[in-house]
């Protein structure tokens, strides 16, 4: 098992080169012509206003903090899953107990309205 | 809740859903748009003015260009506007052809209105379909005139050639498949859920608004008021045709959308009428070359497909104009933008530029 | 004993010519290069062959002809579009965040390659048969929202910020109904083991006992690797390209090839996981997975050349209140149709 996991870092590793030599391909290959105004960030052809770099409404911190709260109790019913078949009834009740907790909070969140776009 | 500051976005004249170069500066909050102002000018071409030193003749191509997607129809106000002012009578074969051009036209500018509201909300076969069905009627077109976007067909006491041979053939062929690619069109776009969502009960602009907006032509009457030139005050010969006027119920995107549809559908019924009724005879009145209307001053105005588009000429009595100026119901109708899209998402913003449909070619006069 | 068409035969017979060249400790370590250079040979073959089929797909939906001018058929086109592409200007956009920048395109790669290691393509031919194959792409994949999210702050642009912002927001939405959709075919298996996932979809594949799961995991799967109908990363006709506005050139190239090798990696897990993997009659076993991933690619691009884009609120209530709802009511019903199952039997 130990040696596939290997394998997998080795694979992690090509991926990073495999892009740096595609752009170092690609650096012998391209002009330079560097310009002031061809560095310009693009906004429809006018000069921006102002900086980019606001306090961004992002109006989904609350999706996230669903999203953190479902995540982590996914990964707990992988392997509750995996597990399923073996451990019989005691699974199948553990099951409905899991699934209610995580469907009240999916039902709280929703009645709080976290899960409106604002 | 955190405190968000808002920012100012271009959008326009260089992106790819302001249909042409209209210039949107939008003030963002996060996503929603706290205001959408549109600038204008960068299409500007000065034609008003041009038209103080050009012969009333010499105006006509310029009309063209004007909202370069449904050239007829101004071709017609602007012709209809000087015969007015002069007293021409036209022949009637050339009133019937003046019809089932400024039809055939609002069909192509619909499909245009059509394929560029469905890039816009991202559904590109939708465009590409409605360029496709386009270009029965530019093939029309190129046949009667010989060209297939800046016709100059419609002149002073008629149109500038009669008809070939072949074309009413190949029309009756168009109106004959028209039912079917309307019918494909509405499968592909009008029948989509995410389209339905997107556009019902989006950015309502009810009729009282857009009676002070000033909307005409198709966005108003989404707003559910019944304002057809054709109807209200039929120019040429619209009395002599049995069609109706679709009209919305709540205003919102989705009405804009659909009046669209039905008119097309409408405009095809007008154009089959036409042509049963079509006369023999010449296509054009005995016009002098050189015109020198009377003093005075004239306005008249037609139902384009963008809306009532109107002429106001000031005659001195020369071969030239004194004064031409154009209401471009582009111009106007792009008016009800900022109040619109207050509120609403960026995506909307792009959604109800174009079921607006305002084409900056008129825009910037 | 298998005919010689299977992969893993191939690959046992390479292994044998190396055992007699080399010393043992080195067979192990060249074969797995020879995987990876396979794996990236099919990573830059799909994005050349996608890019070339989706133009082609669309161009025959919407009565065009498509690239038809290089190469017979226009097959050379995506060739051509590369050297384009390789000997463009590099232009950076003025006050960017500089590493974050050049170093967005590169992460974003890492993971659409990494998560071939676990595609079982052919009988016995997975490049690393993890025992937590299935969960190890979920994890992976996910790691696509970082790269967005630095490419969108640091190119100093405004539709880019919003193309980023946007990115975390469908793509965390979509990752729970995702997750929660493979979960039923993992109770049914017992194993997130891609071998063991295709072994026991044998006599049946799980579309036909999975059909919701099926469901949720194409749609959120077109969203979590950005196409449309769920396309507002890019959403050109709203915010120009999103996060890409500024790439030119290569940089640009690599934000596409990951798009692609990650639209093959999608189609993939719908295969091994829904399509029974390397399953069917006559054909060998990975002619058989390239079809149905062909297939899976195809109604993926059905979708794209179909559909318009969602809004961004409308997208959110979709991920949300009918997909997470779905797909926890599908892992209801696989355990008590298990649990029934067990007991009757």
């Amino acid at each position: 098992m130990l040696q596939e996991f290997g394998n997998v870092g080795l694979l992690l590793i090509v991926a990073l080169v495999f892009p740096l030599l595609a752009l170092g391909t690609a650096f012998l290959l391209r002009p330079r012509d560097p310009g002031v105004e061809k560095s310009l960030p693009y906004e429809c052809g006018v000069d921006t206003v102002g900086t980019t770099w606001v306090q961004f409404r992002a109006s989904y911190f609350l999706y996230a903090l669903v999203f953190v709260a479902f995540d982590v109790e996914t990964v707990f019913l992988y392997l509750w899953a995996i597990k399923f078949q073996e451990l019989g009834t005691f699974a199948f009740v553990e099951m409905f107990i899991f699934l209610s907790i995580l469907l009240v909070g999916l039902g709280y969140a929703w009645k709080k309205g976290a899960l409106e776009w604002k | 809740m955190l405190k968000t500051e808002t920012y100012t976005l271009n959008m326009g004249p260089q992106h790819p859903s302001t249909h042409g170069v209209l210039q949107v500066v939008l003030e963002l909050d996060g996503e929603q748009v706290v205001e959408a102002i549109p600038h204008m000018g960068y299409l500007h071409r000065g034609i008003e003015k041009l038209a103080e030193s050009r012969t009333y003749v010499q105006f006509i191509p310029y009309t063209d260009r004007l909202d370069y997607v449904s050239s007829m129809g101004n071709n017609l106000g602007y012709c209809q506007t000087v015969e007015k002012l002069m007293g021409i009578e036209i022949p009637e074969r050339a009133e019937y052809l003046r019809i089932i051009m400024v039809e055939l036209n609002r069909i192509a500018s619909h499909l245009i209105f059509m394929g560029s509201l469905a890039i816009d909300l991202g559904a590109s076969t939708g465009m590409m379909f409605g360029f496709r069905d386009r270009e029965r009627i530019l093939d029309l077109f190129d046949m009667a005139c010989g060209a297939r976007m800046t016709y100059s067909y419609i002149r002073f006491g008629g149109v500038s050639a009669d008809l070939p041979p072949e074309f009413i053939p190949a029309l009756q062929c168009f109106l004959a498949d028209f039912p079917a690619m309307l019918e494909e069109n509405h499968g592909l776009l009008t029948g989509n859920e995410i389209l339905y969502n997107r556009l019902k009960n989006n950015a309502i602009i009810s009729g009282e608004k857009a009676m002070k907006f000033g909307l005409t032509g198709p966005s108003l009457r989404a707003s559910g008021i019944d304002y057809d030139l054709r109807k209200v005050e039929p120019y040429g010969i619209y009395d002599r045709f049995d069609f109706s006027v679709p009209l919305g119920q709540t205003g919102d995107s989705w009405d804009r959308y659909l009046v669209r549809m039905e008119e097309m559908r409408q405009s095809a019924s007008i154009i089959a009428q036409a042509v049963e009724q079509l006369p023999e005879g010449p296509v054009m009145a005995k016009v002098p070359k050189v015109l020198k209307p009377p003093v005075g001053d004239v306005y008249h105005s037609i139902e384009n497909p963008r809306g009532e588009l109107g002429y106001y000429i000031v005659s001195d009595g020369s071969p030239k104009p004194y004064r031409i100026h154009v209401r471009r119901p582009s111009f106007i109708n792009l008016q009800a933008l900022n109040e619109t899209c207050q509120g609403l998402l960026i995506a909307d913003v792009v959604a109800v530029l174009a079921t607006l449909d305002s084409l900056m070619g008129e825009v910037d006069c | 004993m298998q005919e010689v068409t299977g992969l893993y035969v191939i690959a046992e017979m390479l292994r044998d010519i190396l055992g007699h060249y080399l010393p043992a400790q080195y067979v192990d370590i060249s074969m797995s290069l020879i995987n990876i250079g396979v794996i990236f040979g099919i990573i830059s073959m799909t994005a050349v062959v996608l890019v070339y089929g989706e133009r082609k797909v669309s161009a025959f939906m919407q009565s065009r002809s498509g690239p038809n001018r290089v190469g017979p058929y226009g097959l050379l086109q995506t060739i051509a579009d590369m050297f384009k592409l390789m000997s463009k200007e590099d232009i950076m956009p003025a006050g960017a965040d500089k590493w974050m920048w050049i170093l967005a395109p590169m992460i974003l790669f890492i993971p659409a390659a990494a998560a071939y290691a676990v595609f079982p393509f052919d009988n016995q031919a997975v490049f690393a048969d993890l025992n937590i194959g299935i969960f190890y792409f979920i994890a992976v994949s996910s790691q696509a929202v970082l790269p967005f999210l630095m490419a969108g702050w640091a190119s100093n642009n405004k539709y880019a910020l919003i193309g980023g912002m946007r990115t975390v927001a469908q793509m965390l939405s979509y990752e729970v109904p995702m997750v929660l959709s493979i979960l039923g075919v993992v109770m049914m298996v017992g194993s997130m083991r891609m071998s063991d996932i295709v072994a026991a979809q044998q006599n049946v594949w799980f579309i036909v006992l999975q059909p919701i799961a099926f469901v949720v995991y194409v749609i959120t799967a077109t969203a979590e690797i950005n196409r449309a109908p769920f396309d507002l990363v890019e959403g050109e006709s709203e915010i120009v390209a999103g996060p890409f506005t500024e790439y030119t050139g290569m940089r640009f190239a690599l934000f596409f090839l990951a798009e692609y090798a990650n639209l093959f990696a999608v189609s993939a897990i719908a295969t091994t996981l829904f399509l029974g993997g390397w399953h069917g009659p006559w054909l060998p076993g990975w002619v058989w997975f390239f079809l149905k991933v062909a297939g899976m690619v195809f109604l993926f691009m059905w979708f794209r050349w179909t559909f318009p884009r969602l809004r961004i609120d409308q997208l959110m209530a979709l991920g949300w209140k009918v997909l997470l709802p779905l797909a926890l009511v599908n892992v209801v019903i696989t355990g008590v149709g298990m649990y029934i199952y067990q007991l009757l039997s």
